[in-house]
């Protein structure tokens, strides 16, 4: 019995004990993080909802009560433009990936792609400020809508096509097989069987964009009235919490937190939605 | 015999007319998305232009930020966005290297599952919600807490030195920490869980621990992936601009002291682009943005080169 | 090599060669198919025999780097040609493949007049899917839940649903690769019987691997055989009694009674 060596042994097991303790607290202060976040943003945000904080517009300084409702109004609005810009052309450059495969056009667009991924969104904004906000002199809806685009282009992009991809060949091949054209085909047999695919990727875009609030500052700029013309400045949930996050009243910073609630609930309903879309689009490619 | 020549054939023909027309808005609407891309870089290029023939290359070395004398300088920003992604980047590796490890070789599954879920969840918040709860948590926190107990202790190096606002780098650097710990996390697990179980159990075969196996045998065999994890993280971090903004202190000053407060270049856009009053100034706040673009850029490529390497090539 | 001369075949090819890129997978192959009558396609694995009969409705030009030199004539004229458009070939000759592939978001009916001719629609719709569905045996089973997912019919109907999704479609011409490949012996019998009552109404051309069932099923047998390059060629081509007793080319005879493959 070699008591050196079984005292080394001894003290590994002790290290390594040791060393999985300090993994599962890092990992669990990682976890522990999220919770508590989760929890200041719901105490102090739940007394700010109500009725009045979701339907109505902000009063001015010193004016108790008021609300986010145009910020809703308006991040409904600006997403809902986006989403319409982002999907054609995002489905119909996977469409594209998808069908043409290898080749230095499609593997330039897939490097594209990866390139705009991870573009920080302040420099989309700027794009965004340059190409419609400057132009035409005045802050917009749209440009923010334009901005929302760029940012879910590269996730709607990628999905598709794997999505396209993985439909297995024998279906397009039967379906070619049938005489069908490839419009026919590709549209009409392929891209269904991929949509569920598709719709996770799309819900968890808006889910990112949904919180996003840089590109705003000079796109949609945000408005304290009413706006459904998204050629004018419009309000952003996002950026209304931004501006009074950083305001110095308590009421409004209360309001603040109010509107991060907001955000947090709804981003989580859409990544929950995601997370159900994937379970059938698992299924609908099992059978 | 007719047709003596090969036909080469495309994956693809087009030939009557609806598909002539599919085909159509197929290439339409992946030139534009092309274009889209090209279009930013030109944009960037051509908004800083002024910026960049005026000032030159001492832009990126001059420390005087004063709009009011047309003067910029872009090296505080610099300095800030380096160093709170580099505090960011440490406490993130450190945090999420040692709980992937944990995920991925020593966590029963019914304690995994639900710590990977709250673990991603984290890249789910929204960045003005990290703003919002380091500006009225963490920062005083910092101030009442942590920064006299840092300085207690480090106080005597120039790092720890110095009057505790609450806001500032350090604080900057622990929010975006927690921003980019999902990403380390997620991926330096996908890429331990990829080592071939073989090689973990030769290890142990040899009388190794299982924790000397995780981390002397597994993490080396994993580094590449692991470190390119890092960096995509490094990329994250680097652009991330709302929550900075909100406890960064935005001071355009170059110091010592990690409690100091400091500027990004994101954070300087973000605050001053709407108030920028002569060309010249929104110039130089979008040549700010050219060079984010580039260094993003940058990071990113090297980052998904070296995640690649190791896990084929998984991006279909 | 041939049974019957390359004029007054409604499907016959001429020389025809088939590429993946740079390697040759089909050498140089002169053959006619017997109007109304099943043609069997056998031989070893890799001899290219799924490979030639992909050529003949021009789905082999969809992989990629896929290529074909010679002709295919279809009632004389090279599908080949310049201007030809695939779609039209494919419309006349017809595919059934060898793991059964419904559209899985389409239901029994609508995967079996997915391309009928002409865009029916309502009662002449059910007509025509009744009548293909009825020529592969299928209608008793599928008549009450037409509308429902084809991914709930077992291996065996949903491979008669699609030869009846292939019927419905009218080729002159039905391509089946392994058709019962991946069926279990019940269900393989019954698509046999029905590629002999089909003969009715096409031109059939059938791969299989399966020795006894071409014996069985067919009229006319193909035999190819990869050579020492890899290229697929023509072997021997006769009537199917005639190949099986008395074939003319020691290799066929060497294949049949099982020497290898």
């Amino acid at each position: 019995m070699d008591s050196p060596r079984y005292a080394r042994l001894g003290r590994r097991r002790i290290y390594g004990t040791l060393g999985v303790a300090l993994a599962l607290c890092c990992a669990a202060i990682a976890a522990a993080s999220l919770l508590v976040i989760l929890g200041y943003v719901v105490v102090k945000g739940v007394g700010a909802l109500n009725w009045e904080f979701l339907t109505q517009l902000p009063h001015p300084v010193g004016v108790p009560g008021g609300g986010v409702g145009n910020g809703i109004w308006g991040t409904i609005i600006i997403i809902g433009i986006a989403t319409l810009m982002a999907v054609p052309v995002g489905l119909l450059t996977g469409i594209y990936l998808a069908l043409f495969g290898r080749g230095v056009i499609p593997e330039s667009l897939r490097f594209l792609s990866d390139v705009l991924s991870g573009v920080p969104s302040i420099a989309i904004g700027l794009f965004a400020y340059a190409v419609l906000v400057a132009p035409l002199k005045h802050f917009s809806g749209f440009s923010a809508s334009f901005a929302f685009m760029m940012l879910m282009l590269p996730l709607l992009v990628r999905t598709s096509e794997q999505a396209i991809r993985s439909v297995p060949q024998a279906v397009r091949e039967g379906a070619l097989a049938l005489g069908m054209s490839n419009f026919r085909a590709t549209v009409g047999i392929v891209l269904p069987t991929a949509m569920p695919a598709i719709v996770t990727a799309l819900l968890l875009a808006i889910a990112r964009v949904t919180g996003e609030t840089a590109p705003l500052l000079f796109t949609a700029f945000g408005t304290q009235f009413w706006e459904s013309n998204p050629n004018h400045p419009m309000a952003v949930l996002a950026l209304q919490v931004f501006t009074y996050a950083i305001s110095p009243y308590p009421s409004w910073q209360a309001q603040a937190w109010g509107g991060a609630l907001l955000l947090i609930l709804a981003v989580l309903i859409l990544s929950l939605g995601a997370r159900y879309m994937l379970g059938r689009a698992a299924k609908g490619l099992d059978a | 015999m007719e047709n003596a020549q090969p036909q080469f054939r495309r994956v693809v023909r087009f030939v009557s007319a609806a598909d002539r027309g599919f085909a159509a808005i197929v290439y339409a609407g992946s030139a534009f998305f092309g274009l889209l891309i090209v279009g930013l870089c030109v944009e960037l290029v051509l908004g800083s232009w002024p910026s960049i023939v005026k000032f030159g290359p001492a832009f990126i070395f001059s420390s005087s930020w004063d709009p009011v004398a047309s003067k910029f300088g872009a090296l505080p920003m610099i300095f800030g966005t380096v160093a709170t992604s580099l505090i960011a980047i440490v406490l993130a590796a450190f945090i999420g290297i040692m709980g992937a490890v944990f995920l991925a070789d020593f966590a029963p599954r019914w304690l995994a599952a639900p710590l990977s879920f709250l673990i991603e969840l984290l890249a789910a918040v929204p960045s003005v919600v990290y703003g919002l709860w380091g500006l009225f948590v963490l920062a005083p926190f910092m101030r009442t807490a942590i920064g006299p107990a840092l300085q207690k202790v480090l106080g005597w190096t120039p790092l720890f030195s110095g009057p505790i606002y609450g806001v500032g780098l350090l604080t900057a650097g622990m929010i975006l920490a927690l921003m980019i710990v999902p990403t380390v996390t997620a991926i330096a697990r996908d890429v331990i869980s990829a080592i071939p179980r073989d090689l973990r159990e030769a290890s142990m075969a040899l009388g190794t621990t299982k924790w000397e196996t995780a981390t002397k045998v597994v993490l080396p065999a994993a580094r590449v992936g692991i470190f390119g994890a890092c960096v995509l993280a490094l990329g994250r971090a680097l652009g991330e601009t709302i929550a900075v903004t909100m406890v960064i202190g935005n001071r355009p000053e170059i110091s010592a002291s990690l409690f100091a407060p400091s500027y990004t270049l994101a954070s300087v856009i973000a605050n001053e682009f709407t108030e920028a009053t002569t060309s010249i100034y929104i110039s130089a706040l979008i040549e700010l943005g050219l060079i984010l673009f580039f260094v993003s850029m940058i990071v990113n490529a090297v980052a998904r080169l070296m995640i690649w390497s190791v896990r084929g090539s998984e991006r279909s | 090599m041939t049974a019957g001369t390359l004029d007054g075949q409604l499907l016959a090819a001429d020389d025809l060669s088939a590429y993946y890129g740079s390697r040759k997978a089909v050498g140089n192959v002169t053959i006619a198919f017997r109007r109304r009558a099943v043609t069997a396609l056998i031989g070893p694995s890799g001899c290219g025999k799924t490979t030639l009969l992909r050529c003949l409705n021009r789905i082999h030009e969809v992989g990629f780097e896929a290529r074909v030199e010679g002709r295919v004539l279809l009632d004389g004229a090279d599908i080949y040609a310049g201007g030809v458009d695939p779609m039209s070939i494919r419309r006349r000759v017809g595919m059934v493949f060898q793991r059964p592939n419904p559209f899985p978001t389409l239901s029994i009916l609508d995967n079996t007049t997915a391309c009928v001719p002409r865009g029916l629609k309502g009662k002449d719709r059910l007509d025509a899917a009744e009548r293909a569905l009825r020529a592969a045996a299928l209608w008793d089973e599928v008549r009450d839940k037409l509308k429902s997912s084809p991914l709930r019919l077992s291996g065996g109907q949903q491979q008669r649903m699609c030869i009846a999704r292939a019927i419905a479609a009218e080729p002159e011409v039905l391509l089946m690769d392994e058709p019962t490949a991946s069926l279990d012996p019940i269900a393989t019998a019954v698509i046999e019987e029905l590629m002999s009552t089909l003969t009715k109404d096409f031109t059939i051309v059938a791969v299989t691997h399966n020795m006894q069932q071409a014996a069985r099923v067919s009229n006319v047998t193909a035999f190819m055989l990869a050579d020492e390059t890899g290229i697929g060629r023509l072997i021997e081509c006769d009537d199917t009694a005639k190949l099986f007793t008395k074939p003319t080319d020691r290799r066929t005879e060497d294949y049949i009674t099982g020497r290898f493959g």
